[in-house]
């Protein structure tokens, strides 16, 4: 792959130079994605360690309380917040983004150049990979220090963990490419995005172990991919025996999958369906 | 390059609508190549839709439409590698926190033989900005910078929507360079400005269109018959101010002269301006 600059003359001296493809225009999205991100100090200081934030308060509210079979309360919540920060990174910040630059005329901008459209995904899923990486290592660390959370003990956890991690990536990245055309401006993305997250994330074992969460209610997180997410990640961090505290008596790791991949798949119908690259004004 | 299309931009009998509005009511236009075309208009005209139909934002209802001698409605990536945009409004660019150089750069990788990106930063007069990030730039200097992604491609057909609203005087005047610079170098250029002497001043050719439709064509200095209107002497006369409308401006200044035996106390001769004109032919229909 010719990655550095052809030289110029020669590249004008054609009459037809070739039009960069969509991978290596996306890999140069990438970049500018990144840097765009992470020179935004204060916004990558909340996204990154919101997670572990909440991680040292819940674990130090909830210190005394056990959820039984010795499990650990700094391992549930860890498990819970692995999974609200991948939809955290993923769902919401890219939902968000998204908005805000169909909102400014940015997206227009680029629609109105050669660029790929599939160029601009592979930015966005680029960086979408390497913030969840980032903040899922950080929250990870802090909950080995504070929380005595464990690293998966054995080959199959690691692979259940890596799976369900990027299967659930992968879900709420296209359900937030789709939430980003509903709000109307960028004002209005903030609660039509967020709500229905901050909803998801006590009702699906994020902030409020599973167990503690009403019947009707887990029925109703059940329809969405977080629970089966969070569920996974129990099954990654958590004893054996702590299965037998889920509703179903256990982790259901094929459910998981497929729930997360019908989602995936009702998501990349929409995005394909609904992505405006223009304001709703803007015809 | 081979020129198999005289015409940069051809439009026959373009329709828009917009529900009951009709945005854009039979539009004409031809733009030839390497030629400076000013779209004139008050708001509400139809400019922004005529241009957004060429540059393949919108879809239009009728009418046809050749723009580098492609329909811009079925045209893909190797169309648009030829054309720059610049749209109406600015905006923050990507992201306040890249700098000007970054941007610039960016965009010039989506192109297959861009110009080189100091160099175009250097033509809109950033250079001393190159390494500020986009957030420290005035609003003047991000619309030029709008201006450099926009001609970073190279291409042969620029479209301007509103360049310089917003901009102070001496601004305004800097950009104009840019333009006859751009212009010099071959580029068509179509322009909209609700500013006359903008027009005046960078357009080959003009045209004034008004509730979706054209109402005038030509050079800023004939359009609407200008160039033939009578003109109006005014002079000087004992303490009072004389004036008669002739279409032998020469001949009335002779006499005149032979009057008071050599200079003629106040003498004024004057045409109507572009923006009476202009006024003239969107006021009539209003």
């Amino acid at each position: 792959m010719t990655v550095s600059a052809p030289a110029k003359s020669a590249a004008r001296s054609t009459k037809q130079a070739p039009l960069p493809s969509a991978l290596r225009v996306g890999m140069s999205r990438t970049g500018i994605e990144l840097k765009g991100f992470f020179r935004e100090k204060q916004a990558v200081a909340f996204v990154l360690t919101l997670p572990a934030i909440m991680l040292v308060l819940l674990g130090s509210i909830f210190r005394n309380e056990t959820a039984g079979h010795d499990v650990s309360v700094g391992a549930l919540f860890a498990a819970g917040l692995i999974g609200g920060g991948v939809m955290s990174t993923s769902y919401q910040n890219l939902g968000m983004s998204i908005a805000i630059e169909r909102d400014r005329g940015m997206l227009k901008r680029l629609r109105g150049t050669p660029m790929p459209g599939a160029a601009y995904f592979i930015g966005k899923t680029c960086l979408v990979l390497i913030s969840t990486i980032a903040e899922t290592v950080i929250l990870i660390v802090v909950g080995m220090l504070v929380d005595h959370l464990q690293l998966p003990h054995s080959a199959e956890r690691w692979w259940t963990f890596i799976w369900v991690f990027i299967l659930g990536t992968i879900t709420c990245t296209l359900l937030g490419i789709a939430a980003s055309s509903v709000p109307r401006s960028a004002r209005s993305a903030m609660a039509v995005i967020t709500l229905p997250f901050v909803v998801l994330q006590f009702i699906s074992g994020v902030y409020v172990p599973f167990t503690f969460v009403p019947p009707w209610l887990r029925d109703v997180a059940s329809f969405f991919p977080l629970k089966w997410i969070c569920q996974g990640l129990r099954s990654v961090f958590l004893p054996a025996q702590a299965a037998s505290l889920e509703p179903a008596g256990s982790w259901e790791l094929g459910r998981v999958a497929l729930v997360l991949t019908a989602w995936a798949v009702a998501g990349l119908v929409l995005c394909l369906t609904t992505f405006r690259w223009q304001r709703r004004r803007d015809g | 390059m081979v020129l198999t299309d005289e015409a940069a931009v051809r439009v026959g009998d373009l329709r828009k609508r917009y529900g009951d509005l009709t945005a854009v009511g039979g539009v004409d236009i031809e733009i030839r190549r390497g030629e400076v075309f000013a779209l004139l208009g008050p708001n509400g005209a139809g400019k922004t839709t005529t241009v957004e139909i060429l540059e393949g934002y919108r879809h239009r209802d009728g009418g046809t439409v050749s723009v580098l001698g492609e329909d811009p409605q079925h045209a893909g990536r190797a169309w648009r590698a030829r054309i720059g945009i610049v749209l109406q409004l600015a905006t923050e660019g990507e992201s306040a926190e890249l700098t000007v150089r970054e941007i610039v750069r960016h965009f010039a990788s989506f192109y297959p033989k861009p110009r080189d990106a100091d160099e175009v930063i250097g033509l809109v007069g950033l250079s001393t900005k190159a390494r500020s990030r986009i957030h420290q730039l005035s609003g003047g200097q991000i619309r030029r910078l709008d201006v450099a992604l926009g001609i970073v491609g190279d291409p042969e057909l620029i479209f301007l929507d509103e360049p310089t609203t917003g901009f102070d005087p001496e601004a305004r005047r800097a950009f104009w360079a840019l333009i006859g610079e751009l212009s010099g170098s071959g580029t068509t250029i179509l322009l909209t400005t609700h500013y006359l002497d903008e027009a005046e001043a960078l357009a080959d050719r003009v045209a004034v269109i008004a509730d979706g439709r054209i109402r005038a064509t030509g050079t800023p200095a004939e359009l609407g018959g200008r160039d033939a209107r009578a003109a109006t002497v005014t002079w000087q006369d004992d303490g009072e101010r004389r004036s008669t409308q002739t279409s032998e401006p020469t001949r009335v200044v002779a006499e005149l002269g032979a009057r008071y035996g050599g200079e003629v106390p106040g003498l004024t001769v004057t045409r109507p301006s572009l923006e009476d004109v202009y006024l003239e032919l969107i006021g009539g229909q209003q």
